[in-house]
């Protein structure tokens, strides 16, 4: 979401501690998912085919709904199946109410008082707050946090791994399956590569440098991985060759569906469609 | 009445709240943003650029591909996180999308995108997975062609240590996003016209195309298309300096293609401009929907009066909004198309006055854009 920092921000930390701070983050996150979803819990229980399909419809129920009160129901379920998924209470929240809607929050503010319609209050400055204003904010708001705890569930409880089989349920093709799995393995790859390029650029530095200077600096450092990645592709790729990839693709699907995977799968599918109907 | 002075403070109320949202927000779409007819549209029109993309790689680069696109997805998501500064003390996020095009060709800059784009969606809940049809029209399909698109037409007949190639880069990278924002801006926008409750109350992103083009373009035009520009010039450079084989390898399927390489070119564009008349067409469908949610009147809460206030409030926004507001599907779609030749025009004059100026200073051949 953040595409912008604030010049305060950036005088505090310089650009460099700025990439090299998310660059970190992204790798916490990482840990952070992989420690939760090997908790045991229902999620965790479940067969990953069964998470995917679930999560996209309920999705699409929330996408779909016209009303607040099932949009905010199926909030309350994805809190609760997140408390019996392990996931501590105030994480999903916290991460979602603080980060997602504080944005989108920022952009429904003005939406309060220029959606036309009947008035709720009177403001000073002549500013009126609609009754149309408030529910489309509240729509909004509630939609945009519901679909990112239901999207947050799926990505804590499972492996990323097990994610990708099960996107082959989808039809995705398994060539797309595996480019998946390799950019993912990769990126934890080059995001060591450039933490360490940063920070060794970052420990022979004294004092601050200028816009221009730092730009050369990231670009640098920007050209200098693409260069590894385009060498380290053509070693990947004689490794691969001498390993007898020919460019067809054998995956293993390592999934069993039972009968627990089977009820629960007609539970979230009945949910979903049950929302689409109240919704309407 | 409201005071003229009350105006202009409200006015200033709201385009400061306006900019906040400017500031913070990126090009990555959330859930929740776009009713799931767009999305679903947004899905279609992505689709034949995915075939492309995945057709080129099979042709152009076979067996290899595959590492090569993981790799370079891996960078591409990688620079994502990157903060890029830009003069004036503000830094942006670079999407990448035209150093990928510049080294791959735009179709499989498409795909290499597209997959960072979703890794995004699914292990970092950044960007919708309802509107990843939509991030991807927006960051992995408009970025790559346009970019390239001027890239190639600048560096045309180049030494490639040459200094046009940096500012076809720079041109290339600043107008890709900056149209790709007005893109944004279109999705956001037509959601108030055609997905909104019995009562009017709107359903997704609220803001009418009046406020949501402007509101996506401007910001981006001055920070994240800057942002991607000079990283995309300064990574041409250091590759111009340090790995120039990138460069040569990156030429040399253009070369094998070049008997219909700018008409291949052209052909792109003349897609490009026929999806922008045909998306308000293809909108016809949710726009009769919409008529059959207003007879259902199931979330109608039962407010009929108008109260004094809203008089207030529709002298002071009413007239804006007009053309917005009324169903008349005529009236929306002229307004749609008009709305969407402005931005393109605006675009495609200050990218033409670019190349003016640039040839006029080298000397060479003038290059159509358009």
């Amino acid at each position: 979401m953040e595409t912008i920092t604030s010049s305060s921000h950036s005088r505090r930390r310089n650009v460099l501690e700025h990439s090299l701070h998310g660059i970190t983050e992204t790798l916490e996150h990482a840990l952070f998912a992989e420690e939760i979803s090997a908790r045991a819990g229902l999620f965790q229980s479940l067969d990953a085919r069964v998470k995917v399909i679930s999560t996209l419809a309920l999705l699409i129920s929330v996408s779909f709904s016209h009303s607040l009160w099932v949009i905010a129901a199926i909030y309350l379920l994805t809190l609760l199946f997140a408390w019996t998924s392990a996931i501590p209470a105030d994480y999903l929240i916290k991460r979602v109410w603080l980060a997602l809607p504080f944005f989108t929050g920022l952009i429904v503010v003005p939406a309060l008082f220029i959606t036309p319609g009947p008035v709720l209050f009177h403001l000073p400055l002549g500013l009126v707050i609609t009754v149309t204003g408030v529910n489309t904010v509240l729509f909004l708001l509630l939609r945009v946090s519901t679909s990112g705890s239901l999207t947050l569930l799926l990505i804590l409880t499972t492996p990323w791994n097990t994610v990708l089989s099960a996107l082959s349920v989808l039809r995705l093709p398994d060539v797309l399956i595996l480019i998946l799995g390799m950019t993912y393995r990769y990126i934890y790859l080059l995001l060591h590569v450039a933490n360490d390029m940063f920070l060794s650029r970052k420990s022979r530095m004294v004092g601050h440098l200028s816009t221009s200077e730092n730009q050369r600096v990231l670009a640098a450092i920007s050209g200098a991985l693409l260069s590894k990645s385009l060498n380290l592709s053509s070693e990947v790729y004689l490794a691969m060759e001498s390993r007898g990839f020919r460019g067809s693709i054998i995956t293993l699907k390592p999934f069993k569906m039972k009968s627990k995977d089977w009820l629960w799968l007609a539970i979230f599918l009945g949910i979903a469609a049950l929302s689409i109907f109240l919704g309407r | 009445m409201v005071t003229q002075s009350k105006r202009i403070k409200l006015l200033a109320v709201y385009y400061g709240a306006l900019l906040l949202w400017l500031s913070t927000t990126a090009m990555h779409i959330p859930d929740g943003y776009l009713s799931p007819v767009t999305c679903i549209i947004m899905f279609l029109i992505a689709l034949p650029f995915w075939i492309i993309g995945i057709r080129k790689i099979r042709e152009k680069l076979n067996a290899r591909s595959v590492p090569l696109i993981a790799l370079l997805s891996a960078f591409s998501f990688v620079i994502m996180m990157f903060n890029f500064p830009i003069p004036g003390g503000t830094s942006a996020h670079a999407i990448g999308a035209t150093i990928a095009a510049i080294i791959l060709g735009p179709e499989p800059a498409t795909i290499v995108v597209s997959i960072a784009l979703l890794i995004q969606a699914l292990f970092f809940g950044d960007g919708g997975i309802t509107a990843y049809g939509a991030n991807c029209f927006n960051m992995a399909i408009t970025v790559p062609y346009i970019a390239y698109a001027i890239y190639s037409a600048f560096s045309k007949n180049q030494a490639l240590t040459s200094k046009r190639r940096l500012v076809g880069a720079f041109v290339g990278g600043w107008t890709g996003v900056t149209v790709a924002a007005f893109f944004a801006g279109v999705e956001f926008g037509i959601q108030p016209l055609l997905f909104k409750t019995a009562n009017g109350t709107p359903l997704y992103a609220p803001y009418p195309l009046s406020i949501s083009i402007p509101a996506m373009i401007i910001p981006h035009a001055l920070i994240a298309s800057v942002a991607e520009g000079i990283l995309a010039a300064l990574v041409v450079a250091y590759l111009q300096r340090s790995n120039i084989s990138v460069l040569e390898a990156a030429e040399k399927p253009a070369a094998l293609a070049e008997a219909g390489g700018f008409q291949k070119l052209r052909a792109l564009w003349v897609v490009l401009v026929a999806l922008i008349i045909a998306s308000p067409l293809g909108l016809l469908a949710p726009g009769t929907a919409w008529g059959e949610w207003g007879t259902q009147e199931l979330n109608s809460r039962g407010i009929t009066s108008i109260p004094g206030g809203l008089q207030k409030l529709s002298g002071l926004w009413g007239a804006p909004f007009a053309n917005y507001n009324l169903p008349a599907l005529g009236n929306v779609n002229l307004g749609y198309i008009f709305s969407a030749v402005t931005g393109i025009v605006i675009i495609a004059v200050v990218v033409w006055l670019f190349s003016m100026l640039l040839t006029a200073g080298s000397g060479s051949k003038k290059k159509d854009l358009g």
